[in-house]
C-alpha cells in the first residue's frame, strides 16, 4: 500500500495555523453549546422547578380512599345475619392504562367478565376520578386470581385486590327483612355524599341493609401511598384508617324466623310477630324469600328476570307491602270499639238467623253458619266469629266513628318500622271513596266493613301492629327492628331508647278483658273456630281467625275467572299469648290457604310455642303439639 | 516519621507519573473523576442492582486498560493500520447486518463469549480513516476529496441506519465530519451542504421506521400521547426539572426509583443525575465536560502531524457531540435517539470505545517528539 512518506501540504506551518484556526472555531461552538444546554437546565430546574415538582409529587404520591368495613348485622341473640367475608376483586385505574377497551378486551381472555360487568366499569369511570382505581369484577375465584397473576406484568394499572364482600348466612327467610347490598349505581349516586363513598362499592338497596345505610357504612378514611409507573402502590406514607361503620342488633330472632319459615311449608304469604310491652319485632317473614347473596354482586340478567316472573313474586314483601282484607280478624278490634264507643254493653245480644238486612233493603247479608248461631252476646260472637252480631254494630256505630276508632290501631297508615316501603293499607272512609272512587258512600258498604271486608286493606305488619296493641290494653309500642348498635367489635353495646308507648284507646279494662275473653274463647272455647289449635296449648291464647279474599291493588280489575279456586282464599289468624300477659303478638297470613283456622293458625302456634317455651321453659313440660322448637332455650 | 516517609513516597509516585512520557495526567484525572461520577450515579439508578454496578466497574476498569495501552501505540502504527481497521469494521458491519443479534434492531455480534457492537468500532474506525486519507491531500480539501470524503462516511453509516440505529449512524457520520471540518473545508461548502442536507429531509423522513419518525414527533409535542411515545420525554423533564438547585440527593431520585424514567440506567441516566444533584450538579457536571473537551483539543494542536491532529481533534468533537445530543435529549431539545451519556450511560462497548478514543489523543500527544523524527 501507499505510505504516507511525503507531506502534501508543503508549508507545515499553514497547516497548523489552519487547523489551530477551525480548533478554536470548534471549541467557541462547544462553549456555546454547554452554556446553551446550560441555560435549559436552568430554565427546567430552577424556572419552571415548582411545575415539575409538583408533577414529580403527582407521579409519585396518590391519595386513595379507603372503604371502611360495613357493619354487621346480628339478630337479637347476636347470631350474624350480614357478615363480611374476604374476596378478591380486579380493578383498573384508567390513568394508567393507554387503551381501555383493548386492555378490557385483553383481560377477557384471561378470565370470564360478564358484559354487565364492563358496562357498570363504564359507568363508574364516568362518575370517579381519572386516577382512582376502579372495579371491573368482583369475587375472582382462586383460579381466576392465579390466571391473572402469572399475566400481571401485561396488564399495567390492572390489579387483584383483597377486599371485604357481603354474605348473608342465614338464606331465604330473611331476605325482605335483612334485605342486600348492591353496587353503587346512578340513582344511589344522587343521594349520597360521593365523598364518604369515594372508596365504596356497594351500598344497602333494600330491608335493614338500606334503612341504616348511614350506621352501617362507616366513614372512608384515606392514605398517601407511594406508587411506581405501574400504578403499583410501593408504601404508604400517610393514613388516615376509616371509621367501620356500626353492627347493628335487631329485635328479630333468626331461630323464631326460620321456625315460621319452615311452618309455611312451602306456601306463600307473611308472618309477623311483635313483643306487644315494647314494639320490638321478632318475625318479619314473607314468603317466598330468595337468595340475597346473589344480589351483591349483581344478579345475572336472566336470574333477575326469573324472579321477576315468578309467580309466586318473591321479591315482592308481603308483610310490608302486601295488601291483605282482614276479614274476621278485624272483629276483635271493632268489638272494642262498639264497647267503647257506647254502640253496644257488654251484656248486649243480637239474635242471628243467618241472614242480616238492613232496614228498608232487599240485599242480604249472610252469617257463615247457614240458619245462624241464635241468640249472641260479644264474647260468643268473636269465638264464633258471628257476622251478624258485626253487621248491625257497624250499621249503628256510622262509617266515620268506625273509621276514627280503627285509626288509633294504625290501620289506613304505615306503621312506622325502621323499613322502606310500608303500604298504608286503605281504611275505609267517605273522604276516602270519595278521593279514589268518586262515589258517594252506601250504607251498605257500612255493614260490609263490619266484617273487614269491601274496601280494607291491611298489610300483615299493620294487623301485627293492632294486635299488640289489643295485647297490650291500648298501649302502642313504637314498632322497631333496631335494638342496639356497636362501635366495633369489643365495643359495648348502645341500646337505643325508643320513646315510651302510650295508650292511644283509653279504653276501659273491662272493656278490653271482655275482648280478650273473646278471643281466648277461640281458642279454648267449647265453639271456637280454632279449638282445635289451641287444645294442648301449655299457656292460654287469645286469637282470632279470618278468611279472605285477596284484594290485588295496581293490577287491574280483580278478574275472579283468571284466578284458580285455590287461590282466591286467604287464611289470616292472628293471636297473642299468653292470653293473661302477652308477650307476643302474631300474624300469619297463608295465601291459598283453605282456612284461618286450618292453615294460618297452626303456623302462628308453632311460632308462639317457639318463642314462649323458649322464654319460659316450664312451658315445655306441658301438654304440647310436639311441633315445638327443637333447640335449647337460651 | 511515618508521615514524612509518606509523604515523600507519595511524592516520588507523582514524580514517577509526571514523567510519564505519554499520558497527559490531567486528562487522565478528570477521565477518572467522570467514570467515578458515573458509577456513583449509576449505582444510585440501579437502585440496588450490584451485578450492573459491578459489570460497568468492569468495562470502566478494561477501558482505561486500553486507554493507557494504545497511549503507548506511537500514531504512525495508527496510520498504518487505519485502512485495514476500517476495511475489517465495514466486514464486522456486514456480518451484522447478516447475522446480528438484538431486541428489534440487530446491533449486536457474538464473538464467542465477547458481545458487542460493531457500529461503536466504526465511531473510532471512520475518524481514523477519514484523518489517514486527509492526511495526504492538500488541505483544505478539494470538491474530489470531498466527495471521497462522503463515501468514506455514508458507507458504514448507511450500514448503521439498516440495522437500524439512527443515533449512532448520526454519531459515526458527525464524527467522520469532524475530520473533515478539522482539516479545514471552508465555511461556504459547509453552509452549502448543510443547506441541501436540510432540502433533502422530507425525503429523509420517508426512509424512517414509524418509531423513530415518532420520536421526532413526539418532540414537537410530548404531550399529544402521555403515555405512548411522549412519556420518555415527559418523564425525563419530570426528572429533570423536579431536581431543582441542589438536586434531591444520591439515591433519592423518585423519578428513577419508581420507574416513571425509563432506561434509566442507560440512555436517560443524566436525568437522574440531574434530579438528584439538581442544577449545580448539572453545571459542575457540564462544566467537567467542558474541561475535558478543552484539555483534549489542546492536546490535539499539539501533535506534530495533521494525522494526529485531525484524529485527535474529531474524537473530542465526537465526545462533546455525545454530551450535547444526550444533554438535548434529556432536556427536551432534541427527539429521543440511543445516544448515551459518555461514562455515565450503563454500557460497556460506548466506554471503552471512547477511553480508547483518548487514548489515541494521548499517543498522538505523548509521540508528538517521536513523531517528528520518525519522519
Amino acid at each position: 500500500m501507499r505510505r504516507g512518506s511525503s507531506e502534501p501540504i508543503r508549508d507545515p506551518r499553514a497547516a497548523l495555523v489552519l487547523f489551530h484556526a477551525r480548533a478554536l472555531q470548534a471549541l467557541l461552538l462547544v462553549l456555546l453549546v454547554l452554556l446553551a444546554l446550560a441555560a435549559r437546565f436552568f430554565w427546567l430546574q430552577v424556572v419552571d422547578h415548582e411545575s415539575y415538582l409538583t408533577r414529580s409529587e403527582d407521579n409519585r404520591l396518590r391519595v386513595q380512599p379507603i372503604a371502611p368495613s360495613r357493619g354487621l348485622i346480628y339478630d337479637r341473640e347476636g347470631r350474624i345475619l350480614a357478615d363480611n367475608v374476604p374476596a378478591y376483586r380486579l380493578e383498573l385505574v384508567p390513568e394508567r392504562v393507554a387503551d381501555l377497551g383493548a386492555t378490557i378486551a385483553a383481560l377477557r381472555e384471561v378470565l370470564p367478565i360478564a358484559d354487565d360487568d364492563v358496562a357498570r366499569f363504564y359507568e363508574l369511570r364516568s362518575a370517579r376520578r381519572r386516577f382512582h382505581s376502579i372495579p371491573l369484577k368482583f369475587r375472582l375465584s382462586e383460579s381466576e386470581v392465579a390466571a391473572f397473576a402469572v399475566r400481571r406484568h401485561l396488564f399495567p394499572g390492572v390489579d387483584v385486590v383483597p377486599y371485604l364482600t357481603r354474605f348473608y348466612p342465614r338464606g331465604p327467610a330473611f331476605a325482605h327483612v335483612v334485605g342486600y347490598v348492591g353496587r353503587v349505581d346512578a340513582r344511589d349516586r344522587e343521594r349520597i355524599d360521593l365523598g364518604r363513598y369515594a372508596a365504596t362499592s356497594h351500598i344497602g338497596k333494600t330491608g335493614i341493609e338500606r334503612f341504616y345505610e348511614d350506621l352501617l357504612h362507616g366513614e372512608a378514611g384515606y392514605e398517601r401511598v407511594e406508587t411506581n409507573a405501574e400504578g403499583r402502590v410501593l408504601s404508604v406514607v400517610e393514613r388516615q384508617a376509616p371509621r367501620p361503620g356500626r353492627h347493628l342488633y335487631l329485635s328479630l330472632d333468626a331461630e323464631l324466623q326460620e321456625i315460621a319459615e319452615e311452618a309455611f311449608a312451602g306456601r306463600n304469604g307473611a308472618a309477623v310477630a311483635i313483643d306487644p310491652r315494647n314494639g320490638e319485632v321478632l318475625l318479619l317473614l314473607s314468603m317466598p324469600g330468595f337468595d340475597t347473596n346473589a344480589f351483591v354482586n349483581g344478579i345475572g340478567r336472566s336470574d333477575y328476570a326469573a324472579l321477576l316472573a315468578s309467580p309466586h313474586r318473591p321479591l315482592f314483601n308481603r308483610a310490608l307491602q302486601g295488601g291483605y282484607e282482614p276479614g274476621s280478624t278485624l272483629k276483635p278490634f271493632l268489638g272494642l270499639a262498639g264497647l267503647d264507643l257506647g254502640v253496644r254493653g257488654a251484656d248486649d245480644t243480637v239474635l242471628s238467623v243467618g241472614e242480616y238486612r238492613l232496614p228498608g233493603q232487599q240485599q242480604g247479608y249472610r252469617d257463615w253458619r247457614r240458619g245462624g248461631h241464635g241468640r249472641v252476646g260479644l264474647k260468643e260472637s268473636i269465638a264464633q266469629s258471628v257476622n251478624t252480631y258485626f253487621y248491625s254494630l257497624a250499621a249503628d256505630m256510622g262509617i266515620d266513628r268506625m273509621g276514627e276508632y280503627m285509626t288509633r290501631f294504625g290501620f289506613g297508615a304505615p306503621v312506622g318500622i325502621d323499613l322502606l316501603g310500608e303500604s298504608p293499607g286503605v281504611l275505609p272512609s267517605r273522604q276516602w271513596k270519595r278521593a279514589q272512587l268518586n262515589q258517594p258512600w252506601y250504607p251498605g258498604e257500612t255493614v260490609i266493613a263490619g266484617i273487614g271486608q269491601g274496601f280494607w286493606v291491611t298489610s300483615p305488619l299493620q294487623l301485627a301492629t293492632a294486635t299488640a296493641i289489643l295485647a297490650a290494653g291500648g298501649e302502642r309500642a313504637p314498632i322497631h327492628l333496631l335494638r342496639a348498635t356497636q362501635d366495633g367489635f369489643n365495643a359495648q353495646r348502645i341500646e337505643l331508647n325508643y320513646p315510651r308507648e302510650e295508650n292511644v284507646l283509653q279504653s276501659q279494662p273491662a272493656h278490653w278483658r271482655l275482648i280478650h275473653e273473646g278471643m281466648v274463647a277461640v281458642m279454648h272455647g267449647p265453639t271456637g273456630t280454632a279449638r282445635a289449635v289451641g287444645a294442648d296449648s301449655p299457656y292460654r291464647i287469645a286469637g282470632k281467625t279470618g278468611t279472605a279474599q285477596r284484594v290485588r291493588r295496581g293490577e287491574g280489575e280483580y278478574d275472579e275467572d283468571a284466578v284458580p279456586e285455590h287461590l282466591r282464599h286467604q287464611a289470616l289468624f292472628i293471636a297473642f299469648a299468653p292470653a293473661e300477659a302477652p308477650r307476643i303478638a302474631v300474624v300469619v297470613v297463608v295465601e291459598a290457604g283453605s282456612s284461618g283456622a286450618r292453615t294460618a293458625a297452626p303456623v302462628a302456634r308453632r311460632i308462639m310455642d317457639a318463642w314462649l317455651v323458649r322464654q319460659d321453659q316450664s312451658l315445655a313440660s306441658g301438654p304440647s303439639t310436639g311441633r315445638g322448637p327443637d333447640s335449647e332455650p337460651r | 516519621m511515618l508521615d514524612v516517609q509518606l509523604a515523600e513516597r507519595i511524592n516520588r509516585l507523582w514524580r514517577r507519573l509526571a514523567r510519564m512520557p505519554h499520558l497527559d495526567l490531567p486528562l487522565l484525572l478528570m477521565l477518572l473523576l467522570l467514570a467515578g461520577t458515573g458509577l456513583a450515579v449509576l449505582y444510585a439508578a440501579a437502585d440496588g442492582d450490584l451485578n450492573l454496578f459491578l459489570r460497568q466497574a468492569l468495562r470502566i476498569c478494561v477501558g482505561f486498560a486500553v486507554l493507557l495501552a494504545l497511549a503507548r501505540v506511537p500514531p504512525t502504527w495508527l496510520l498504518r493500520a487505519a485502512p485495514w481497521f476500517y476495511l475489517v469494521t465495514l466486514l464486522l458491519l456486514a456480518s451484522v447486518l447478516l447475522l446480528g443479534e438484538g431486541r428489534g434492531a440487530a446491533r449486536w455480534l457474538s464473538l464467542g463469549p465477547l458481545r458487542f457492537q460493531p457500529s461503536e468500532l466504526a465511531k473510532l474506525a471512520v475518524p481514523t480513516m477519514l484523518a489517514w486519507y486527509l492526511y495526504r491531500e492538500r488541505l483544505p480539501p478539494g470538491w474530489i476529496a470531498l466527495v471521497v470524503a462522503a463515501l468514506l462516511i455514508g458507507l458504514p453509516a448507511l450500514m448503521i441506519v439498516r440495522q437500524p440505529d439512527l443515533g449512532t449512524a448520526v454519531m459515526v457520520g458527525v464524527s467522520g465530519l469532524f475530520v473533515v471540518f478539522l482539516a479545514g473545508m471552508s465555511w461556504w461548502r459547509i453552509l452549502g451542504i448543510g443547506a441541501a442536507l436540510a432540502a433533502s429531509l422530507p425525503v429523509a423522513w420517508q426512509y424512517l421506521h414509524e418509531y423513530q419518525r415518532n420520536r421526532i414527533r413526539m418532540l414537537l409535542d410530548p404531550e399529544a400521547d402521555p403515555l405512548g411515545h411522549g412519556w420518555n420525554i415527559i418523564q425525563s423533564k419530570i426528572a429533570v426539572g423536579s431536581g431543582g438547585m441542589w438536586g434531591k440527593g444520591w439515591q433519592q431520585g423518585t423519578q428513577s426509583r419508581l420507574e416513571f424514567l425509563p432506561e434509566h440506567t442507560t440512555d436517560f441516566i443524566f436525568a437522574v443525575f440531574a434530579e438528584e444533584f439538581g442544577l449545580v450538579g448539572v453545571a459542575l457536571l457540564l462544566l467537567l465536560y467542558a474541561l475535558i473537551i478543552g484539555r483534549g483539543m489542546w492536546l490535539a494542536m499539539q501533535a506534530s502531524d495533521t494525522f494526529g491532529r485531525l484524529l485527535g481533534g474529531a474524537v473530542c468533537l465526537a465526545f462533546f457531540t455525545y454530551v450535547a445530543v444526550n444533554a438535548g435529549m434529556i432536556s427536551g431539545l432534541l427527539p429521543v435517539v440511543g445516544v448515551p451519556m459518555p461514562l455515565l450511560s450503563y454500557g460497556g462497548t460506548s466506554a471503552v470505545s471512547l477511553l480508547a478514543g483518548f487514548g489515541i489523543l494521548m499517543s498522538v500527544y505523548g509521540h508528538r517528539r517521536q513523531a517528528m523524527g520518525l519522519r
